[in-house]
C-alpha cells in the first residue's frame, strides 16, 4: 500500500501559566492510502491537536506532516476535516453548502453534483431546506456530503459522531462505510468510542495521556459488515481498553 | 385572537393614562393644556390643511439621507475593521471617543458647518447613527464562528467567495440590529435637530406650535405622531429581520 499520510516526530507545545505545556510529544506513524486508521485515547489527550496539526490548520513546533511525500502546512481541499461541532454553514442551503466546495471549478454541472451527494448521503429533498430545518443527523450527513462532493483524498474525522445519540451514530457510521466502500478516501478517524473505531477502522492506534504519543497500534482484521459482539470484536474491544487503562 | 388578547393590557394602560389626563385637565379647568379631544380636533385640523403630511415627509426624508448615508459609510468601514486588525486598532480609540458625544451636541458646529438648511439635521442624523452601525458591524465580524472560517479556509475558497458566502452573511444578522439602533437613534435625533432653525418637520412643527399661539393641543399631537412612525419603524426593521438571508441566527 503507497503511503498518504506520513507524520514524522510531531511535538507541540502550547503556553498556559504554569509555563509551556507539551500536548503533542514526538509522534511518528503514517496511514497507507484509502487506509481507514482510527486514533482514540482519553479525553484531552491532545487527540484534537494533532488532528489540527495533521489537517494542516495548527502548525507543530517540530517534526513535519507529509502528504504524497510533500510537506504540507496549510489545510487544502484535498483533505477535510469534519468537526465534532460540525461547520454547515446555517445561512445557506444544503444546496448551497454541498456548492460551496465547488466554487473556482467554473466548468462543473455544481448543483447536478451536489443534489448527486445530498441523495448518497440521505438528504434527497432537503436540498433547498436550511440548516436549522434539519435534525442533528440530517445535519451531520449534510457536512459528510459537503465533504464528499470535492472528492478530497482525505477525511479527517474529529470526533465526529460524538454529538449524535447512540442510534443515529450506528446509522451513520454504517453509512460512511457503505460509501467508503465505493469511494476510496483514506480515513484519519480521532475519537474516545472504542466501539467506533473497532466498527470502522482498519488499524486503531492509542495514544497516551497527555504529553501524547503512540501507546499501542492494533490492525483490525475483521471483515465488513463487522458485528461488535463477534468475539474477536469483543477481544480487540477489551485489549484496546486495556491499553486506555479501563479493566472490564 | 391570542394576539388581539395580548395588546389588550397594553391598551388598558393607554386607556387609564388618557382618562386620568383627560380628568385632571377638566378638574383644574386649565386654558393651556389641551383635553384628548383637543389633541385629536387639533390633529385633523393639521391633516385637513394638509401641513401634517408635508411635516412627516421632511422628517422621514431628511432620516432617509442621513441614516441612508451612514449606512453606506458603516457597513464597510465596519467590515474592514472587524476583519483586518490594523484598521481596528488604529481607527477604533477615535470612535469610541466620538461615540458617546450626544448628537445634541453637534448642533453648534452643524449650524456653523452647514448653516440652517436641510444639510444640518441631515449631518446629525448621520452622526448619531453612523457609530452605532460601525460597532455592531464590527462585533458582527470578531463573533463569526471560528469553525465557519476553518471550513472555509479547508475548502481553500477565493477570497471573493469567503466574503461572499461566509463573511457577509454571517455578520449581517448584527448588520441589523445596527440599523435597528440606527434608525431609532437617527429618528430621536430629527426631532431635536429641526427644533434649531427649518420651516419643516415634526420637529419644527413642535416648537413653532408653541411659539404662535401656545397650541399646545398641536405639540401633543406632534408627539404623539412622532412615537407613532418611530414604532412603524421599528416595526420595518423587525420585517426585515425574519428575511431568510438572516432567519437562521433567530432559528432556535
Amino acid at each position: 500500500m503507497r503511503t498518504k499520510i506520513e507524520i514524522k516526530n510531531i511535538k507541540k507545545s502550547f503556553a498556559s501559566d504554569q509555563g509551556l505545556l507539551p500536548v503533542v510529544e514526538g509522534i511518528d506513524f503514517s496511514v497507507g492510502d484509502g487506509e481507514f486508521v482510527a486514533i482514540v485515547g482519553p479525553s484531552g489527550c491532545g487527540k484534537s491537536t494533532l488532528m489540527n496539526i495533521v489537517a494542516g490548520f495548527v502548525q507543530p513546533d517540530e517534526g513535519a506532516v507529509l502528504i504524497d511525500g510533500t510537506a504540507r502546512t496549510k489545510p487544502n481541499s484535498k483533505g477535510i476535516l469534519i468537526s465534532q461541532h460540525g461547520s454547515v454553514f446555517p445561512w445557506l442551503t444544503v444546496q448551497e453548502n454541498l456548492m460551496f466546495g465547488l466554487n473556482g471549478h467554473a466548468q462543473l454541472d455544481k448543483s447536478g453534483l451536489a443534489d448527486h451527494y445530498a441523495a448518497i448521503v440521505g438528504l434527497k429533498g432537503f436540498e433547498q431546506s436550511y440548516p436549522h430545518e434539519l435534525s442533528g443527523g440530517m445535519l451531520k450527513r449534510a457536512e459528510i456530503a459537503r465533504a464528499l462532493v470535492v472528492k478530497p483524498d482525505i477525511l479527517y474525522m474529529d470526533e465526529p459522531f460524538s454529538a449524535l445519540d447512540a442510534l443515529m451514530s450506528l446509522r451513520i457510521r454504517n453509512e460512511v462505510l457503505r460509501i467508503l466502500a465505493e469511494e476510496r478516501h483514506t480515513v484519519m478517524l480521532i475519537t474516545h468510542d472504542v466501539e467506533e473505531a473497532i466498527h470502522m477502522a482498519d488499524r486503531i492506534l492509542v495514544l497516551s495521556p497527555r504529553p501524547t504519543r503512540i501507546q499501542a497500534s492494533f490492525d483490525v482484521r475483521i471483515p465488513h459488515p463487522r458485528k461488535l459482539t463477534s468475539p474477536e470484536a469483543q477481544e480487540l474491544r477489551a485489549a484496546v481498553l486495556r491499553e486506555l487503562g479501563v479493566e472490564e | 385572537m391570542s394576539k388581539l388578547k395580548q395588546t389588550l393590557p397594553a391598551l388598558a394602560v393607554i386607556a387609564v393614562l388618557l382618562a386620568a389626563w383627560w380628568g385632571t385637565v377638566a378638574a383644574t379647568r386649565s386654558v393651556i393644556f389641551p383635553t384628548p379631544w383637543q389633541v385629536v380636533t387639533g390633529t385633523i385640523e393639521l391633516v385637513k390643511d394638509g401641513t401634517l403630511w408635508g411635516h412627516i415627509g421632511s422628517s422621514l426624508m431628511r432620516v432617509g439621507l442621513g441614516f441612508g448615508l451612514a449606512v453606506i459609510l458603516a457597513v464597510p468601514l465596519g467590515l474592514w475593521m472587524g476583519w483586518v486588525k490594523g484598521a481596528y486598532v488604529t481607527l477604533n480609540p477615535l470612535f469610541q471617543i466620538l461615540r458617546p458625544i450626544s448628537p445634541i451636541a453637534w448642533i453648534p458646529i452643524a449650524i456653523l458647518w452647514f448653516g440652517v438648511g436641510n444639510a444640518s439635521p441631515i449631518f446629525l442624523i448621520f452622526i448619531s447613527s453612523v457609530f452605532p452601525m460601525i460597532v455592531q458591524t464590527i462585533v458582527g465580524v470578531h463573533t463569526i464562528e471560528r469553525r465557519y472560517l476553518r471550513a472555509a479556509e479547508n475548502f481553500g475558497v477565493s477570497r471573493y467567495t469567503l466574503f461572499r458566502q461566509v463573511v457577509i452573511p454571517a455578520v449581517l444578522p448584527q448588520v441589523l440590529v445596527g440599523m435597528r439602533i440606527g434608525l431609532g437613534v437617527a429618528w430621536l435625533v430629527v426631532v431635536a435637530a429641526e427644533m434649531i432653525a427649518l420651516r419643516s418637520g415634526l420637529g419644527y412643527l413642535i416648537m413653532d406650535s408653541r411659539n404662535a399661539g401656545n397650541r399646545y393641543d398641536l405639540v401633543i399631537a406632534g408627539m404623539i405622531i412622532i412615537g407613532l412612525i418611530g414604532l412603524m419603524l421599528d416595526g420595518g426593521m423587525r420585517v426585515l429581520e425574519s428575511h431568510k438571508l438572516v432567519r437562521w441566527r433567530y432559528a432556535h
